[in-house]
């Protein structure tokens, strides 16, 4: 009852200031709860971690198959301050993955986007690409590295198409399926509105597919890094996937370790910047809910 | 040259002939005549399913399928009854959509403080209330200076005191800018608020026309209106002691 009573308020213009008024006050004494929990999240971490340098400094983990957390931490700052002739610094090979992921992801978001705009608004398109890129999204793309290495080689081409494919496929499936989800009902208010084909498209068929297609982009995201863990360890001479396969030579599992938590980081950071980017994006919505 | 009647605006905001439809084998429109003169305040009524949206689109230009003759004066505007509001569009933008004039900003904003929303132009969509999602609705329509502005059912999701407020709006912005109306309503007692004339919408044509002459504001109550709604309810089917 109190429910169904606060919904049929929302409707009459005299109780909308009230009522906003009021779920103001309801919501911020429920949310604080949540916040307060925000602290508690680090503690299993913490502990876990705690628990692997116990286990390592006695023993019981030997660092010839897992170095224990210090030791990651030293070679870590290691790799930072010097330059190593086996892996070169951190940061170099840093900068080198990340090139390759941005440019990778850049290249196969973008392209997923214009291909999913072809068949996402033309029958015609749709008939004709929409086939192959469905009998492509198939083909395991691990699979595809042998190929790969024979058509182009051992160089920096394989490693960014690999990473291109990656992210293609994801934002095109959603992408097309953000643009076919748009409401039938506010395409024949832009044609009652006298909307161009052009106007149709910028402003009710693209934002209409947005969300989906931020959902796309947070698996594009996702896929495209595993890609470039995977692609980079192809003859790699740069780049993390260089350091991983050079530690894997000298046994050197901090190295390894270093590496591995760094395209972790990388992962969250690039997850953190979508959800950003589909917060300030979508903005319209979030405010619904306040 | 500008003392002779504007020959533009005499003549019929729509005028349709023979209008035929059939869905899937099931005929709708039957050959519908209908005039509506310039600045003419028309309600159409038919039972749910009598093709009275069928109608509103055709003229709308939103069903292309229709046969027999339709002409429309243009601008034509409608209001639909959900407000089809852009959500991801400020209440702004979705006035100024698609909005031809040299400043469509000044205009949407003076659009919107006539439907009374001028401190909600920078809202979104689904922050307003029904009432003023559909007051920003009418702004949207109204800001194109129609000829010709189509009504469907927009006030069917109102509550009742915000229908009141918002059929008064609707009267004094068709008095100001004179458009041609044609509201499709399932509602009597709103046709005989509002309405020049009444239309009855059944077996796919026009079957009656009721001239509607009490002066605005019309008192529910008055004589010419009861009889009216009585003989309006008879040809809807609707029994007589099942009216209240």
């Amino acid at each position: 009852m109190p429910e169904t009573a606060e919904e049929g308020l929302i409707t009459s213009d005299q109780a909308a200031l009230p009522t906003a008024l009021l779920s103001s006050d309801t919501r911020a004494p429920a949310r604080s709860p949540g916040r307060r929990w925000r602290g508690y999240r680090l503690i299993s971490p913490i502990v876990a971690v705690g628990l692997w340098q116990a286990a390592s400094s006695t023993g019981i983990l030997p660092a010839s198959k897992l170095a224990s957390p210090a030791s990651i931490a030293h070679t870590a700052y290691t790799l930072v301050v010097t330059n190593s002739p086996a892996y070169g610094t951190l940061q170099a090979s840093l900068l080198a993955s990340c090139e390759r992921w941005a440019v990778g992801l850049a290249i196969g978001v973008t392209v997923a986007v214009l291909l999913a705009v072809i068949t996402g608004l033309s029958r015609i398109g749709e008939a004709t690409l929409d086939p192959i890129l469905q009998l492509l999204r198939g083909i395991p793309l691990l699979g595809l590295i042998p190929l790969f290495i024979v058509w182009f080689g051992i160089g920096e081409l394989p490693k960014v198409l690999f990473v291109v494919l990656a992210a293609l496929f994801p934002m095109y499936v959603a992408t097309f399926a953000g643009i076919r989800g748009v409401d039938a009902k506010l395409g024949e208010l832009g044609q009652v509105l006298g909307l161009r084909r052009r106007e149709m498209i910028r402003h009710i068929v693209l934002p209409g597919a947005l969300p989906a297609a931020l959902t796309g982009l947070q698996l594009s995201v996702v896929f495209s890094l595993i890609a470039l863990v995977v692609g980079e360890q192809i003859n790699a001479t740069s780049g993390l996937g260089f350091m991983i396969t050079q530690a894997e030579q000298f046994l050197n599992t901090p190295v390894i370790m270093v590496a591995l938590i760094v395209y972790a980081i990388l992962g969250l950071l690039a997850n953190g910047a979508v959800r950003l980017l589909e917060r300030k994006a979508l903005a319209w919505r979030r405010d619904f809910g306040q | 040259m500008a003392s002779a009647p504007d020959p533009v605006t005499s003549a019929p905001a729509a005028s349709v002939r023979g209008l035929s439809r059939a869905f899937a084998g099931r005929t709708v429109l039957a050959g519908l005549d209908l005039d509506i003169a310039a600045g003419e305040f028309v309600a159409l009524i038919g039972r749910s399913g009598s093709g009275k949206s069928t109608l509103l689109r055709a003229l709308a230009g939103l069903d292309r399928e229709v046969t027999g003759q339709l002409s429309v004066a243009g601008p034509v505007s409608v209001a639909f009854q959900e407000p089809r509001l852009v959500p991801w569009k400020t209440v702004l933008a979705n006035v100024t959509l698609g909005l031809r004039v040299a400043d469509p900003q000044a205009a949407a904003r003076t659009a919107l403080a006539e439907v009374g929303l001028a401190e909600r132009a920078s809202a979104w969509p689904l922050t307003l209330s029904g009432g003023e999602a559909q007051r920003a609705s009418l702004a949207r329509a109204l800001v194109r200076e129609p000829r010709l502005l189509l009504l469907d059912e927009p006030f069917s999701a109102l509550d009742a005191l915000t229908r009141i407020t918002t059929h008064r709006l609707v009267v004094a912005l068709w008095a100001r800018y004179q458009p041609a109306v044609l509201l499709v309503t399932h509602d009597v007692d709103e046709a005989l608020t509002l309405a020049d004339r009444v239309l009855v919408l059944g077996d796919g044509r026009i079957t009656s026309s009721s001239p509607v002459t009490v002066a605005r504001p019309r008192d529910r109550d008055h004589p010419d209106l009861v009889a009216l709604r009585l003989k309006l309810l008879t040809e809807l089917g609707v029994p007589a002691g099942e009216t209240n």
